[in-house]
């Protein structure tokens, strides 16, 4: 058998490096061309990418599974450690609590006796999807996480997505399972918002650090530490007064804003339907724009 | 002799058992951690498979595998399509290349490898994002996640080196 082959081999070995050479070659030139094509934003590219997440979707969303178990196996060990001092903070926190829940009721009433004077148009209800954080892309060229709701759950790009504690970002691609969100975070995301103190408007914009910065501010606008920086729902991408975080810095190098949402500790999420198509719906061909197309066609 | 169809699924399976480690690696790297602030800076598991893979044995790490699991890892975490496709298709180019100069040398040397190795790909992923999005990044991300990378080397590398050893020898 050996003997035979070594002729053979002779020749073929040369013939199969080079064609191992011309293949090394070749993928080489291809992820080069791959690079180059997802900068111009092809349709195809974006299908594929939101393809493949999905069949990945449910592997995913198995092994998350005890990884949160285990996660909250922590959360009530250590719960459970400092119970008497979570305790009186809690007693405290309701004391205050239900001092704003009266200002709240008062201010209630009051706004609306004066929407009716003012007869004035209330915003469509808002409705959500929960969810659940399968994947968080990690590393240093985007920040994103993949959910466990696609377009089967209502699920539509461009919606926002937020937790008990503000927004989180916004759903950048929906498959049929799964939908990738963009974070506040993120190099690509920007925000208009507005300062909440004096109602200042202003674009946020993730810089793939952890603190995003406030960009097109408008000339001489105060802004201080502490100030809460809320959506300002323009050019109706998000609903207007989605909590968004607090001004942590103001220097030299800009205006550095601490999100109220620690990515760490994202593991349910609600993606909100506010009823706005935004800026981000275009005519499309398939059947996930149909619905989206319908719906603004219905509106008044 | 012939082999009877177990044999051959198994030896089969010990084959490819590089790849399929590898392809885990890229699952397990984009599960959500509990820790705080890791996901920024999570470091690169499969780098460490592919440099390990490429080093050792690289005849079951063909190059179409390597080229699909960086895209399948592109995919996933949302990276620019091709840039760690192309990442791992270069440092496996580079590293069986060099494998006869790495290959039975102190576990030292071979580290460093894989430290030149991570730094030559932190410095590509910088330059990509940056111009991909023609704003100058902030660096001390990439940075933070070269050390996570070549901090953690070791231990997937003793985790690698046991499995070939168990299960790769005649291969």
């Amino acid at each position: 058998m050996a003997e035979r082959s070594r002729p053979f081999t002779r020749i073929a070995a040369p013939i199969r490096s080079l064609a191992q050479r011309f293949t090394f070659l070749g993928l080489i030139v291809a992820s080069l061309a791959l690079i180059l094509l997802g900068k111009v934003d092809v349709a195809a590219v974006e299908r594929a990418r939101v393809e493949v997440t999905d069949a990945v979707a449910p592997i995913l969303d198995a092994l998350s599974r005890p990884l949160d178990a285990i996660d909250n196996a922590v959360v009530e060990a250590r719960a459970l450690l400092d119970l008497r001092q979570e305790n009186a903070r809690l007693r405290a926190t309701n004391e205050r609590l239900l001092q704003w829940q009266a200002a709240a009721h008062k201010l209630e009433a009051e706004n609306r006796s004066l929407k009716g004077l003012l007869n004035f148009h209330a915003p469509a209800e808002m409705s959500y999807i929960s969810a659940r954080v399968i994947a968080d892309a990690g590393g240093t060229y985007a920040h994103s996480l993949l959910l466990n709701a696609g377009t089967l759950d209502g699920t539509r790009k461009g919606q926002a997505v937020v937790t008990g504690d503000g927004l989180a970002g916004r759903v950048q691609e929906v498959g049929r399972r799964s939908a990738r969100v963009l974070l506040v975070t993120d190099l690509n995301s920007r925000i208009p918002i507005l300062i909440e103190p004096s109602r200042t408007r202003a674009v946020l914009a993730g810089s793939n650090s952890k603190r995003p910065r406030l960009v097109h501010l408008p000339l001489g606008a105060v802004v201080a530490e502490g100030d809460r920086i809320v959506t300002s729902g323009h050019a109706g991408a998000f609903p207007a007064g989605l909590p968004v975080g607090v001004v942590a810095s103001v220097g030299e190098g800009g205006i550095e804003i601490q999100p109220f949402v620690d990515r760490a500790r994202l593991e349910y999420v609600r993606i909100l339907d506010f009823g706005l198509d935004g800026i981000i719906v275009r005519q499309r061909r398939d059947g996930a724009g149909g619905d989206i197309d319908r719906a603004a066609a219905n509106r008044p | 002799m012939k082999r009877s169809f177990w044999q051959r699924l198994d030896a089969l399976a010990r084959q490819f058992s590089p790849v399929l480690l590898t392809l885990a690696l890229v699952i397990v790297n984009i599960l959500p951690t509990p820790l705080p602030d890791i996901a920024r800076v999570a470091p690169v598991l499969p780098l460490m498979a592919i440099y390990h893979w490429s080093v050792y044995t690289p005849e079951l790490m063909p190059t179409p595998a390597v080229f699909f699991i960086g895209l399948l890892f592109d995919i996933l975490s949302g990276a620019p399509l091709g840039a760690n496709a192309f990442i791992f298709l270069v440092v496996y180019g580079l590293v069986s290349s060099q494998r006869r100069f790495l290959i039975g040398k102190p576990f030292f040397i071979v580290w460093t490898g894989f430290a030149i190795v991570a730094a030559g790909a932190g410095a590509f992923a910088w330059v990509l994002t940056s111009t991909y999005h023609s704003h100058l990044l902030e660096t001390e991300a990439f940075l933070v996640q070269g050390a996570i990378s070549i901090g953690l080397f070791p231990v997937l590398d003793w985790s690698f080196q046991r499995w070939q050893r168990a299960f790769l020898r005649e291969a």
